[in-house]
């Protein structure tokens, strides 16, 4: 009898509080589709996982079938968002105009590759882009095979090179930033879609040497030892602080998400894509990229709510 | 003498060549599927069984992913199980055997050695697109019942041919019609067979991945397909999804969202087996 009171008091409160959230009106209901990279898509499934706690009637589902797969499908008007790890290219662009599609471009995140080799490799401090480039080219294929061919006084010993498939988007960013054309290199590398892989070869290799995305060291800080990247401007080692302020290059990528004008116009969309910038910063965090600075994404904010605003006219 | 001796020792040395070869795939399988248990099978609960997907891997659950290679399953077995048999009934028994069987024949054969990504394509094309099914549950279906009908074809035809020609002697001297005697007599006596292929061929479409990501199956859905219209996801994308993740919780759910799906497979191939036996004792000639 006693418990009766505060109980009945919990009770209230608990009603009361359900009933306060229906009242609202902001409760949308819909479903948002999206679509593209499969490295963006932990970022947006994140973002996508915490809105259906705030909306839980909007249904969002995510797609993972590329960056270049997305854009097919959002040229067609088949998805209302695209996940991209690279900016649209001017095929992609002649495909949203054939169909009358207009969109907008924000970037949601940083991407950094880190350069890696086993921490008992005490000659490498830095790499400048010129060497890996010299490394890594079509040319130096079964001719580069040797540590002091990068640099003379490192060891005489053969060097064994590791990275990511070459289907995947982050082969063919690091080919672009460090060869000068995307989807070129030697090709005697020990290559495989699965970064894990690659974490388990430099970490049992003394002459190891590979590259993937900087989320996949963080895991592995203790396996692996990471390698400054001189740019032109000295070394700089890939940190949140020297990705986000865009010191390392070239090695880091914006992330981006492209929204359909006509999907837009909906509520629901705007309602995901205010919540999506709004969260990224702590989310992107927990997935392994990098925030934009504040600033960048409150223009992100602005331009998207341009975007809308003109969208309504 | 010496010769016995000889033929002997190749015998011999034959049936150890024959046995390395049996444990090689043996082995093999019992390392994977070891390893896989030892990663996984401590985080299969309920919680994981219901679960929806998540960035963080200790409350990321499989079960939009499951309730799609569910529907998936159903929907392909109730599309290429009446085609296929149709089809190989026909092949086998009603159509001419002349130069266009021949070239049905090799195309089928053909058909069965094409990458199913290539099916991914087409169903693309055809189904999401100009049929405007869009990236459903339906389009997957269709997509994975085309990837598995050759091999349908080809199973009710080999059941078919099984039967003694003796028994369709008789049901016509009877007085049968072509008809009456498939249905009566070779259907149910090649039942078993024919159902044994069905299943191993439903196994290889539920743990087909590449076509449906290419029709445009989904990574992320919160929500379990409730007609055929609806989008979806199934267990091969998930395990894909998770195994590219950097973090090794990731990695734990993959090896127990593979327990699942191997457990599923089982199931059916245990399934198969069954009607295997449960067929072939029904049969008294």
């Amino acid at each position: 009898m006693k418990n009766t009171i505060p109980v009945l008091l919990i009770m209230l409160i608990i009603s009361s509080c359900g009933g306060n959230k229906t009242a609202k009106n902001s409760e949308l209901a819909g479903t948002i589709k999206i679509d593209g990279s499969s490295t963006v898509y932990p970022v947006t499934e994140a973002v996508a996982e915490e809105f259906r706690a705030v909306q839980p009637k909007i249904n969002v589902t995510i797609g993972i079938s590329g960056t270049g797969g997305g854009f097919k499908k959002f040229g067609r008007g088949e998805t209302d968002i695209s996940d991209a790890s690279r900016p649209i290219k001017q095929s992609e662009i002649d495909l949203c105009n054939e169909n009358n599609i207009k969109y907008i471009e924000l970037s949601v995140a940083y991407d950094g590759l880190a350069v890696l080799v086993n921490p008992e490799n005490d000659w490498v401090d830095h790499f400048t882009v010129d060497e890996l480039k010299k490394l890594w080219e079509p040319d130096a294929q079964g001719k580069i095979t040797k540590w002091n061919q990068i640099r003379p006084e490192w060891p005489d010993e053969e060097v064994h090179l590791f990275g990511p498939g070459v289907a995947s988007g982050t082969y063919d960013y690091f080919t672009e930033a460090i060869v000068g054309e995307s989807g070129s290199s030697r090709g005697d590398f020990t290559a495989s879609e699965d970064d894990n892989v690659l974490v388990q070869g430099i970490a049992g290799d003394k002459y190891g040497l590979g590259f993937f995305g900087l989320a996949y060291y963080e895991e592995n800080k203790d396996k692996l030892k990471i390698i400054a990247v001189d740019g032109g401007n000295g070394p700089v080692f890939p940190t949140i602080e020297t990705v986000k302020n865009g010191s390392y290059t070239p090695l880091s990528r914006p992330l981006f998400i492209y929204i359909n004008s006509v999907a837009g116009k909906r509520t629901e969309v705007q309602e995901f894509v205010r919540f999506y910038l709004d969260n990224a910063p702590a989310l992107s965090r927990e997935v392994g990229y990098i925030p934009l600075e504040n600033t960048a994404y409150q223009a992100e904010k602005e331009k998207f709510e341009s975007f809308v605003s003109r969208l309504n006219e | 003498m010496n010769k016995v001796l000889i033929n002997r020792r190749k015998d011999l040395i034959f049936s150890v060549a024959g046995l390395i070869a049996t444990f090689v795939g043996l082995v093999m399988l019992v390392i994977f599927i070891g390893d896989i248990l030892i990663d996984g099978l401590g985080r299969i609960s309920w919680d994981f069984i219901t679960g929806l997907p998540s960035r963080n891997p200790d409350k990321a659950g499989i079960f939009t992913a499951m309730a799609g290679s569910v529907w998936v399953l159903f929907l392909t077995t109730l599309i290429s199980f009446p085609i296929g048999v149709a089809a190989g009934i026909y092949l086998e028994e009603y159509g001419k055997k002349g130069r266009i069987s021949k070239i049905l024949e090799i195309n089928i054969s053909n058909l069965a050695g094409v990458p199913s990504i290539i099916y991914g394509l087409l169903g693309l094309e055809i189904f999401a697109r100009l049929f405007n099914l869009g990236p459903s549950l339906l389009t997957g279906s269709m997509t994975l019942a085309l990837l598995i009908l050759p091999i349908i074809i080809v199973a009710t035809r080999e059941s078919i041919k099984a039967v003694p020609s003796s028994i369709k002697d008789a049901s016509y001297a009877l007085g049968a019609s072509k008809w009456q005697t498939m249905w009566h007599q070779v259907l149910p006596a090649s039942m078993g067979g024919i159902l044994t292929g069905v299943i191993l061929a439903l196994s290889r479409a539920v743990g087909e991945a590449a076509p449906l990501i290419v029709v445009g199956a989904l990574a992320y859905v919160p929500f379990a397909p409730k007609s055929p219209m609806d989008d979806f996801s199934v267990l091969p994308i998930q395990i894909f999804n998770w195994i590219s993740r950097p973090q090794q919780g990731f990695i734990i759910n993959a090896a127990a969202a593979i327990i699942v799906l191997l457990v599923l497979t089982f199931l059916m191939n245990g399934i198969a087996i069954y009607l295997r036996n449960h067929w072939q004792k029904k049969i008294k000639w």
